[in-house]
């Protein structure tokens, strides 16, 4: 079994080298698999991971239901007016999420709806301090141990526990992942996953219409912004009183105490605004079965 | 329900979007049905119901269930074409909603028709972040979550066919992970549907298929 505490996870890095270390040996015991095969799944991930960055960045076409795509590639060509790497860490955020809407490839982290935070917060790491790939790999496995914690202690659900179960727990995941990229001991990385946490606590989900798309896809990008926002106090010395394993439990309690109308239900929320129902009801009404998606590539 | 964690069941599975339940777990729910159904599939009447009938076009789940049944993967693009390849293959496929009653949101059914002219029914939900458990084959209620690979054969309900098609699997070093034993009424046609922890070989199923009182036998990869 995955490490279910920060704690614990913390402990074992100290000896493994890293959280991503720590994570991998855990992996090779528990698959029985060789050492190369894990690492070349991960690498794997990251493949597609970057593949659905291009993907979403070249296709300005819009989703099936017509609610998003080409964000990305604006956002990649705007004005990037608190830098260049923020605004394409958006970018590359929304690129995930249009792909996504758009039934490409991606790499689920920890689901579909949120794909998008960990891809493009490690890439933008990773150019920031010219991280080799076999690094980002690892803060992979960073990324996936500090999320097996959440879906332990909490969950990963949003239909259990909102937006922050899964924006949320991608934007802690990311953080404590790019965190140990850009250098940080296990315990900074605590902190900047718990920095990243509680500024999604109580974030809902309320998907229009019940797709994962409006407000899904922008979501990935302020997630990514938040996740961003925690390493930068993380490595700053920025010492967020309240553990993580604390922050995590917190998370599932105020999941829990959510209304079903704020769980992906499009019940409340966006998707109970007069807009937000017009353009669902629009987009789920009944098709006719000879309708086929556009033809296009990823 | 939650899986053993493996670190690739949190940053993974990599797969077509949008959601793992509508377009992940509906492209296994039709491949569990192809498999099931042990031929290619002429025609599929499709009822979708609860959230899958209401979200389900624009998560591309009528496009998946497709998928499944030609027999893509998860993470095959080429999802969002399968009304198209279902014409190549000569795949008649239609879709209708309906309320099937006290069942989970995520549920389809898909009556088919095989190239070799069986009609058998498959209904199944997805249960969320890609599990699913089909829960009907024919009027048979079982539970298959295509998380590992299965044996299902039609039998004639007479004493020791049960213990004939175990100690067959036994012989193959096949572990028995699951069984379930259905039957129509006393004395008719039955149904055993076993998870198995190795795959089960064609020859091996042949082998069921021959022993005394088997009428069929399917083999069901995991999904």
């Amino acid at each position: 079994m995955a490490y279910t505490t920060f704690a614990d996870l913390a402990h074992a890095a100290a000896s493994a080298g890293s959280l991503g270390a720590a994570a991998l040996a855990l992996e090779i015991l528990e698959s029985g698999a060789a050492e190369a095969d894990v690492i070349a799944r991960m690498d794997a991930e990251l493949a597609v991971m970057e593949a659905s960055i291009a993907a979403g960045l070249a296709n300005p076409e819009r989703s099936r239901s017509g609610f998003t795509g080409g964000d990305a590639a604006q956002v990649l060509s705007g004005p990037g007016l608190i830098g260049d790497s923020f605004r394409d860490t958006l970018a590359h955020a929304l690129a995930v999420g249009e792909t996504n809407s758009r039934m490409g490839r991606i790499v689920a982290a920890p689901t579909a709806g949120a794909s998008g935070v960990v891809p493009a917060v490690l890439l933008a790491v990773a150019r920031a301090r010219s991280a080799p790939r076999d690094a980002v790999t690892s803060a992979l496995f960073a990324a996936g141990a500090v999320g097996a914690v959440i879906a332990a202690r909490a969950t990963l659900s949003g239909a259990a526990g909102g937006c922050q179960a899964e924006v949320g727990a991608a934007a802690a995941m990311a953080a404590a992942a790019g965190a140990e990229l850009a250098g940080a001991d296990p315990d900074t990385c605590g902190h900047a996953a718990a920095l990243a946490l509680q500024g999604l606590l109580g974030l809902v989900c309320d998907p229009v219409g019940g797709l994962v798309e409006l407000p899904c896809v922008v979501r990935n990008a302020s997630g990514s912004a938040v996740a961003l926002a925690a390493i930068e106090m993380a490595l700053a010395g920025v010492r967020f009183p309240i553990p993580f394993d604390e922050v995590v439990v917190a998370m599932g309690q105020v999941g829990r105490s959510l209304p079903p109308s704020l769980r992906e239900t499009a019940l409340g929320g966006l998707a109970a605004t007069p807009t937000g129902r017009a353009l669902g009801e629009r987009a789920c009404a009944p098709s006719s079965v000879s309708e086929t998606p556009a033809d296009h590539e990823d | 329900m939650v899986r053993q964690r493996s670190v690739f069941d949190i940053v993974g599975p990599i797969m077509v979007g949008p959601s793992s339940s509508h377009t992940a777990g509906a492209v296994r729910l039709g491949a569990l049905a192809r498999a099931i159904a042990g031929d290619a599939v002429r025609s599929a009447r499709i009822t979708l119901h609860g959230s899958f009938a209401t979200t389900g076009r624009g998560h591309g789940t009528d496009l998946a269930l497709v998928a499944g049944l030609l027999g893509l993967a998860p993470e095959d693009t080429a999802i969002r074409h399968a009304f198209d390849l279902a014409g190549e293959a000569g795949l008649e496929v239609s879709f209708e909603a309906a309320d099937l009653g006290d069942v989970h949101p995520n549920t389809a059914r898909m009556e088919l028709e095989t190239r070799a002219g069986d009609r058998i029914l498959v209904q199944g939900s997805s249960l969320g972040a890609g599990n699913v458990e089909v829960t009907l084959i024919d009027d048979f209620p079982v539970r298959l979550t295509g998380d590992l690979p299965a044996l299902a054969v039609v039998h004639h309900d007479q004493p020791g066919v049960v213990a004939a098609v175990s100690a067959r699997l036994a012989a193959a070093v096949i572990n028995i992970a699951s069984m379930q034993v259905f039957r129509e009424r006393r004395g008719a046609r039955a149904l055993m549907l076993i998870e198995t922890d190795q795959p089960v070989s064609d020859a091996v199923a042949s082998g069921v298929t021959a022993l005394d009182g088997v009428i069929a036998t399917r083999v069901v990869p995991a999904v």
